[in-house]
């Protein structure tokens, strides 16, 4: 038993729960790499789908590499607290002293650097393979980068919600990606406008703030669901 | 009324058949949502008399 | 007798009471519902002035206004059942959630339904992806989301629990969505005719659209108790009250 003051405060748990996290993550090099190979498969996929000329694919560019990274990112996310839940640290972590919020804060921000991170750094070889017009790849890339947090928020709700079912694959899919329409709508309206020579600076504040709400409100909806879970 | 005739309500200039389906639908749609659970009270209690028989509380 | 609030809250939450009171007042919504909805219709299609810009089809608008609002509206009351259940965990919270949800979802395929078939006359095709029909189809997947959502639970309680943190978020997003979603359509297509927007909306026009509008929310306070009354009795079929019923009715 620990006395009063031994008890680590919320942003020391916070931090030992990210360092964790991320070794673990780091273990699985497969879970990081495995998403990014799927999104080089499905954009390989379309110029053989809707035929290899240039001026199409250009034209369709800034809204498919979004897309294209959105399921990426959506690929591991039921897979968030899944082990943590089937070997019993999750039931752990919310029982701690320490409040939730910090600790689910630090589950996905570790989800967020192995997924919406790593496919940020590979989208601009994707909008090459799709010739993306060259102003749209400096929207492209911060608009990923604010984006894809919101995404992983999102998604870990989703992951959060099913963790206590046997098969959570199909359905977080089903739940999560009507709520992903606002991102998917401004980080690809913010690469068409850079394509366009237009000022973008409008669809990355929206998506910043929409990235802000996610980070204050996601984690009371996720530590919410989990503990619906637990009790059994 | 709008229309001179009843045939031309049915036609609407053309539009009929659009409005009048549309119309239908809606029709079918409430009907099937007020049904539903008449029917599912009815199995209902056709299930629990049974099994109240079964158990003899009756 | 002096009308006191948490007794009549205390009440609402037991489901014994809300099925006789739902019971009582059941034939009267009914009757509402059905003389606003009839006369609104008929109102509608057979007595109001045709749009001079649209023709007649714009009389579509009589059912797909009226359906989007208890499509929209539909959400919040499941949310609001919801945000409840969580809260006070009242059983019959719990219920009005699960039976919110087909309701609300066949409003909203009656929304697109109409809106499509609006469309084809008025543009020449049955999907635009216009506004309103785009925002409603990302409604009816989130309809669908919370159904998958609650039939993967086993047990009712948690099911019902689980789907009300869903109905929340949900209900965080569903503006932002519908704004973006404006927003989107504004900047791919320049609105040529806008649906639900007659180019002059005369009074003759709007009074069925109110009638309707109405009737559609009556409609839906009746179907929503229909429900909720059978409901009740699956789930108490154990207390004696409910045995008493079915013996009364089965026999």
């Amino acid at each position: 038993m620990l006395a009063e003051e031994q008890i680590p405060g919320a942003l020391q748990a916070c931090r030992g729960t990210f360092k964790r996290d991320l070794l673990l993550a780091m273990r699985r090099s497969g879970d990081i790499v495995n998403p990014l190979v799927f999104a080089l498969i499905v954009v390989t996929l379309f110029p053989l789908g809707i035929g290899p000329e240039k001026s199409t694919l250009t034209a369709i560019a800034p809204g498919l590499v979004w897309v294209v990274a959105l399921l990426a990112c959506l690929l591991s996310v039921d897979r968030v607290f899944r082990d943590d839940y089937l070997d019993g640290t999750l039931q752990q972590m919310l029982l701690s002293p320490q409040p939730s919020y910090f600790l689910v804060l630090a589950k996905v921000t570790v989800h967020w650097l192995v997924s919406g991170l790593a496919v940020t750094l590979v989208a601009p070889l994707l909008a090459l393979m799709l010739s993306l017009a060259g102003g749209g790849y400096l929207p492209l890339l911060v608009s990923l980068l604010l984006g894809t947090v919101s995404l992983s928020m999102i998604g870990a709700i989703g992951a959060a919600l099913t963790v206590g079912l046997k098969r959570g694959g199909v359905l977080v899919a089903l739940i999560v990606l009507p709520l992903y329409v606002p991102v998917l709508i401004f980080g690809a309206g913010a690469v068409e406008a850079g394509c366009q020579g237009l000022p973008y600076s409008g669809h990355l504040a929206i998506l910043a703030a929409l990235t802000l709400m996610a980070l204050v409100l996601a984690p009371l909806a996720i530590g919410g669901a989990l503990r619906i879970n637990m009790d059994d | 009324m709008y229309f001179s005739s009843l045939n031309e309500l049915f036609y609407m200039d053309g539009h009929g058949v659009y409005v009048w389906a549309v119309y239908a639908v809606a029709i079918s749609i409430i009907a099937a949502l007020a049904i539903t659970p008449l029917v599912r009270r009815r199995r209902f209690v056709r299930e629990e008399t049974q099994r109240l028989r079964r158990e003899g509380k009756v | 007798m002096a009308f006191r609030w948490p007794q009549f809250f205390h009440k609402l939450g037991s489901p014994r009471w809300f099925y006789r009171i739902g019971g009582l007042w059941l034939p009267w919504l009914a009757g509402i519902a059905a003389c606003f909805l009839v006369i609104g219709a008929i109102w509608g299609l057979a007595f109001a002035p045709e749009d001079f810009k649209q023709g007649n089809s714009y009389r579509i608008i009589f059912v797909h206004v009226p359906s989007a609002f208890i499509a929209l509206a539909g959400y919040y009351v499941m949310a609001t059942a919801g945000a409840i259940s969580l809260i006070w965990k009242m059983k019959l919270a719990d219920i009005a959630l699960k039976c919110a949800a087909p309701i609300g979802a066949a409003m909203t395929v009656l929304a697109l339904i109409s809106g499509a078939t609006w469309g084809k006359p008025t543009w020449g095709t049955w999907w635009v992806w216009d506004a309103r029909n785009t925002s409603m189809l990302v409604l009816l997947f989130l309809y669908l989301g919370i159904y998958a959502l609650y039939n993967a639970f086993e047990r009712e309680e948690q099911a019902a629990r689980i789907c009300a943190v869903l109905a929340l978020v949900g209900t965080v997003n569903i503006p932002i969505i519908y704004k973006s979603v404006d927003w989107w359509f504004t900047l791919h297509q320049p609105a040529t005719i806008k649906l639900t927007e007659p180019t002059t909306m005369h009074a003759s026009m709007w009074q069925p659209l109110l009638l309707m509008i109405v009737g559609f929310y009556v409609l839906y306070t009746t179907l929503l108790i229909e429900r909720i009354r059978v409901e009740i009795l699956v789930r108490e079929r154990r207390t004696r009250w409910v045995q008493d019923i079915v013996l009364a009715s089965g026999a």
